[in-house]
């Protein structure tokens, strides 16, 4: 006989997963139109940013209805994450959205002269989005675990490319504007490896009840 | 599926869920097939229903809930005229299944029943075996044919998820099968004579937590062909497996409206109060 309860957590885990690609999407073009200065992939950006939006609340609904039904262990476990991993993906989709928003400003520039590691840094944050969503879907808490500590080298790089910036604005004052959306947009970048990161931590909840948020800070 | 991998084709199809259909009793869209209007029962001088009016829909499981004597399973007891059995008993207004009054003076109670079958809270299968238990109600209606019973039979059991359990032991005694599979059968034993409706009474309150699961998903098995109307004081159990659920208090229905709001958003407090555990 089949188990009902499962058909719909496997409905809810189908619907993350779904987001969670929209999710990636969304900041493989937001990179990619900050990167290569591409203005069509910058205003496809804000598509996937309201899709966003519309799945939180739709796998809220669902996760809402399931506590009502007294999910138990695991199944409470995975409940309580989907609705912090809809919320982590929503503002994934809303840092694209801010990155995609400076690139088509940039885009309308000529580009700075400036040897910058965004590049490599989208890379990082993006490479995190991706093995965090992927821990995810394999239940994977060690993949999980190795991820956290590269949200530093992260933070790291956002800092050096801050302090480039802010070095450069001093010396043109021409190129402040450029150089204030860049900064929105690398934040938004550190942010997007944070978001990775809080899912890592929730996929290590989900699989082991071990809740290791704030760790480093105890 | 990993989701870098997953087709764009899937993603474009994305619908989202649309808000509640406004309804004006409780939230499922199927047709209506059982109404009570302005029901109102007294036994003797103390009445048990007051002037209760609500419409079950077709092939949907609508639950009732509420405290002890809150008159929810005498209700579910008029679905099959059970109470007629009960002397000083007097009902006032109008039951309706498909349509039709189910209280007017040409209804044979005996059809009804057959209509609307019924499970208890204790399960009560006949000191007989598997097959004649299930069989029992075949035989009433005039079926002697051995390869049709059979197959009534089988089927039945299989329905009621329990044909795996039983097969290689149809002809031994009902009576030594645990408490769950009991339950199974009587549900095996109410749906042999092909109901519209199912009515239980807390069927899983006296089953533990493994076999009150296999109920419940029975139950949503069902009702791909049966209405179900149950009796639960088990409100996680009512919000699992019910479409439509009801409150009632002291004789009254407070609330009917889809079970999702019931338990998630409803409107009355006092049926928030009852549902968070705050009565009294």
């Amino acid at each position: 006989m089949e188990h009902h309860f499962d058909h719909e957590l496997k409905a809810l885990k189908d619907r993350l997963l779904t987001m969670a690609s929209h999710a990636e999407t969304a900041v493989n073009r937001a990179v990619d139109a900050l990167v290569n200065r591409n203005l069509e992939l910058a205003l496809q950006v804000r598509v996937d940013d309201e899709i966003l939006d519309q799945f939180e609340i739709e796998i809220d609904e669902m996760a809402i209805n399931l506590l009502a039904k007294a999910p138990l262990a695991s199944d409470l476990r995975l409940v309580t994450m989907a609705m912090k991993l809809s919320q982590n993906l929503e503002r994934v989709g809303d840092e694209a959205a801010k990155i995609a928003k400076r690139a088509r400003d940039l885009a309308q520039e000529p580009p700075l002269k400036l040897n910058l590691e965004i590049p490599r840094m989208s890379a990082l944050a993006l490479g995190l989005l991706k093995t965090a969503l992927d821990a995810f879907v394999n239940r994977d808490p060690a993949a999980a675990r190795a991820l956290i500590p590269q949200d530093k080298t992260v933070n790291a790089m956002h800092k050096q490319i801050q302090q480039q910036l802010i070095g450069h604005m001093k010396e043109s004052p021409d190129h402040i504007a450029r150089c204030l959306n860049l900064l929105v947009a690398v934040k938004s970048l550190e942010r997007i490896a944070d978001h990775a990161k809080n899912i890592a931590e929730e996929v290590v909840f989900l699989c082991e009840a071990a809740d290791i948020r704030h760790a480093e800070k105890g | 599926m990993n989701p870098t991998t997953m087709p764009d084709t899937v993603l474009q199809k994305i619908e989202f869920a649309s808000g509640e259909p406004a309804q004006a009793n409780a939230g499922t869209t199927a047709a209506s097939l059982i109404e009570v209007e302005n029901l109102n029962l007294h036994y003797g001088s103390a009445q048990a229903l007051k002037n209760i009016s609500l419409t079950m829909k077709e092939k949907v499981v609508t639950a009732f809930i509420g405290p002890s004597g809150c008159g929810k399973s005498t209700l579910l007891r008029c679905l099959n005229r059970m109470n007629d059995l009960i002397d000083g008993v007097r009902i006032e207004g109008a039951m309706r299944i498909g349509g039709h009054d189910i209280y007017a003076r040409d209804v044979d109670v005996i059809e009804l029943r057959k209509r609307v079958g019924m499970v208890f809270q204790k399960s009560n299968p006949f000191p007989k075996s598997i097959y004649d238990n299930v069989a029992y109600g075949l035989r009433l209606q005039g079926i002697k044919s051995g390869s049709e019973l059979d197959a009534a039979v089988a089927q039945s059991l299989r329905s009621a998820a329990l044909w795996d359990e039983v097969k290689d032991r149809l002809h031994t005694s009902a009576l030594g099968l645990s408490g769950g599979q009991q339950q199974r059968l009587c549900i095996a034993r109410a749906i042999a004579v092909k109901p519209e409706i199912i009515l239980m009474d807390e069927p899983a309150s006296a089953l533990d937590p493994i076999a009150t699961s296999r109920i419940e998903d029975l139950i949503l098995e069902l009702k791909k062909d049966f209405t179900i109307v149950i009796v639960t004081h088990n409100m996680q159990q009512a919000a699992r497996i019910s479409d439509d659920t009801a409150f009632f208090y002291l004789g009254e229905l407070v609330e009917f409206a889809s079970t999702k709001k019931i338990f998630t958003n409803p409107a009355h407090k006092r049926t928030e109060d009852y549902v968070t555990g705050r009565f009294g």
